[in-house]
């Protein structure tokens, strides 16, 4: 039994969930510790099969777990999941509205079933269109929605009884650039609110901008918790890339390996890759150390590490390979 | 309290979209029309066959097919779930506090809403070929057949819950449901049957059903087999909405 801290609006303790199919069991989430705080958007990311929908659907009552403890919006997941239901909001990849009725009328019976009255679930709705700028289809079928409108009525069913925690489930998957950027400025302003997000992404880039702080997940475990500054300062350091002249990147190579600064360095079609603590210090230092060499320097460019980096590091794999 | 509160609030969604697309409730109808036009006239000279039942060819054929409108007209409505689970829709409304069995119970109860009306409309359709009824026995079969629907409906959601595909559903409802309805002599009464298909239909719970509502048809409203038919269904529908009610609190994947 845990203590259900006040600050924090999810905490679980190694969450578990083993599913059978025929004699095999798969261990798709296996021991999970996550703390995420009040108010804060929170990112929650990995590989596909990693364990990241089976999480997010255990912390939303979808799935009972098979093991741990896990607090979510003040309540105890295990004993009082209605609890949880009422204080929580979730939306899924697929959305959840159905096609063939109209988002004003999909908004008034999720309102009904938070337990509000016809009157009040109508005004709920009618609420809900404006702020998320749905006048000109709530009272067309869902059906003919474009992929912005359907993704904020989809955001719009999971506000309906103003949760204090809401679940985002890939909330930019497939959408122009225009409408993702529309979600985002939603996610802040539920932000400003001060409603908890926890999201997950297939975009870093998202993750980056959005989120306050990122777990990653991977084969059912944390591999990585912080911000996106700390786990790009802790895991992958700068790249500084340089060329040289006459093809002696070998000659370069052995040279700057052996510098205190240098952490790692490689040699990838014809470019040399050296990973540093701090680019901007190291590359005056390459600079002279190769100035008072026969090497002749060509370029040299200075990475930053992106979430990527992150993910690439943790997991062994690019997100972007693995995204479907 | 809130049982009744969502059950409501289920059925009312559920009930808006039938109405705002009442074609297959028109479809629903056509079969048994076809069974009523194009295989009824045969039954008529066999109505003086020994062993054949007394009380005229349609009052010993419509009540057969009013069961087995009861079971097919409940045997697809997986099909409408399966295409929400798709779209989410199922997950969204678990997340939400709304009770469980109501969400069965609610379209469940819109199923059986449009099989109480397309039974009524079955009926009015057989007067004119020579279906004598009376009004007892109308509110008494149609409490049978609702009970077959819910019943069926019950399994088919559970099922169509478990399978999550149209591909597996469509051949399990449809390979499950012809036996069971030819084992219990919806079509011809069973008593030309020989004793292994006797003995099969005994087997049949649905087989009690047809007896019930075929003696309900012919005027033996106080028969012990309108009782234990009714209540066999009973019994069963109770299991089956516990069953379904488990398959939507447990939906995984």
């Amino acid at each position: 039994m845990i203590s259900a801290d006040e600050s924090n609006v999810i905490e679980t303790r190694g969450l578990r969930r083993v599913f059978r199919s025929g004699k095999r069991t798969v261990e798709a989430v296996a021991g999970v510790d996550l703390t995420v705080r009040k108010g804060e958007i929170f990112g929650f990311l990995g590989p596909n099969g990693a364990g990241k929908t089976t999480t997010l659907r255990m912390l939303s009552t979808l799935l009972p777990p098979s093991g741990g403890t896990a607090h979510v919006a003040g309540c105890d997941l295990l004993r009082q999941p209605d609890r949880v239901r009422e204080r929580i909001g979730y939306v899924g990849q697929a959305g959840g509205a159905d096609r063939e009725i109209t988002g004003r009328r999909e908004l008034v019976f999720q309102g009904r079933l938070y337990g509000l009255s016809a009157e009040a679930a109508k005004a709920r709705a009618q609420e809900l269109i404006e702020k998320l700028e749905l006048e000109t289809c709530a009272d067309r079928k869902v059906g003919t929605y474009s992929g912005g409108q359907k993704r904020r009525l989809d955001i719009g069913l999971g506000l309906t009884h103003d949760p204090q925690l809401l679940f985002l489930d890939e909330p930019t998957t497939g959408l122009d650039p225009q409408s993702r950027a529309r979600v985002w400025d939603e996610v802040q302003r539920m932000h400003e609110r001060g409603i908890t997000v926890f999201l997950t992404t297939h975009y870093l880039d998202e993750a980056d901008a959005l989120c306050d702080r990122i777990a990653i997940i991977d084969y059912g475990k944390i591999v990585a918790e912080g911000t996106p500054e700390e786990l790009k300062r802790a895991v992958a350091g700068d790249v500084v890339t340089l060329s040289v002249g006459g093809d002696r990147q070998q000659a370069a190579l052995d040279l700057l390996k052996a510098q205190p600064f240098v952490r790692e360095a490689s040699t990838e079609d014809g470019m040399v890759r050296l990973y540093v603590d701090r680019g901007e210090e190291a590359m005056p230092a390459i600079l002279r150390l190769l100035d008072g060499s026969a090497l002749q320097l060509r370029t040299m460019e200075l990475h930053r590490p992106s979430l990527d980096d992150v993910f690439l590091r943790q997991t062994g794999r690019s997100l972007r390979e693995t995204a479907a | 309290m809130k049982l009744l509160r969502d059950t409501w609030l289920v059925f009312g969604r559920y009930w808006g979209l039938l109405i705002r697309n009442p074609a297959w409730v028109i479809i629903g109808v056509v079969q048994p029309l076809l069974y009523l036009l194009l295989f009824a006239p045969l039954l008529k000279p066999m109505a003086s066959f020994p062993g054949f039942p007394h009380g005229g060819a349609y009052n010993v054929f419509v009540p057969g097919l009013l069961v087995q409108l009861g079971m097919f007209g409940a045997a697809g409505v997986g099909f409408s779930l399966i295409s929400e689970l798709r779209f989410g829709v199922i997950e969204r409304l678990r997340v939400t506090p709304v009770s469980r069995v109501a969400l069965l119970l609610g379209r469940a109860m819109r199923d059986v809403i449009s099989i109480i009306v397309q039974s009524l409309i079955l009926i009015l359709l057989a007067l004119p070929f020579g279906l004598s009824i009376n009004p007892v026995g109308v509110v008494v079969v149609l409490a049978l057949i609702a009970l077959i629907g819910l019943l069926t409906a019950s399994v088919a959601y559970a099922v169509a819950l478990w399978l999550r595909s149209e591909d597996s559903y469509a051949p399990l409802i449809f390979t499950s449901t012809l036996p069971l309805l030819l084992t219990s002599g919806v079509l011809l009464p069973l008593s030309f049957a020989p004793d292994w298909l006797k003995a099969i239909a005994a087997l049949n719970p649905l087989s009690y059903a047809v007896d019930a509502a075929r003696a309900v048809f012919l005027a033996h409203l106080s028969d012990p087999s309108v009782a234990k038919g009714v209540l066999i269904m009973a019994v069963l529908c109770a299991v089956s909405v516990v069953f379904g009610a488990r398959a939507f609190s447990r939906a995984a994947a």
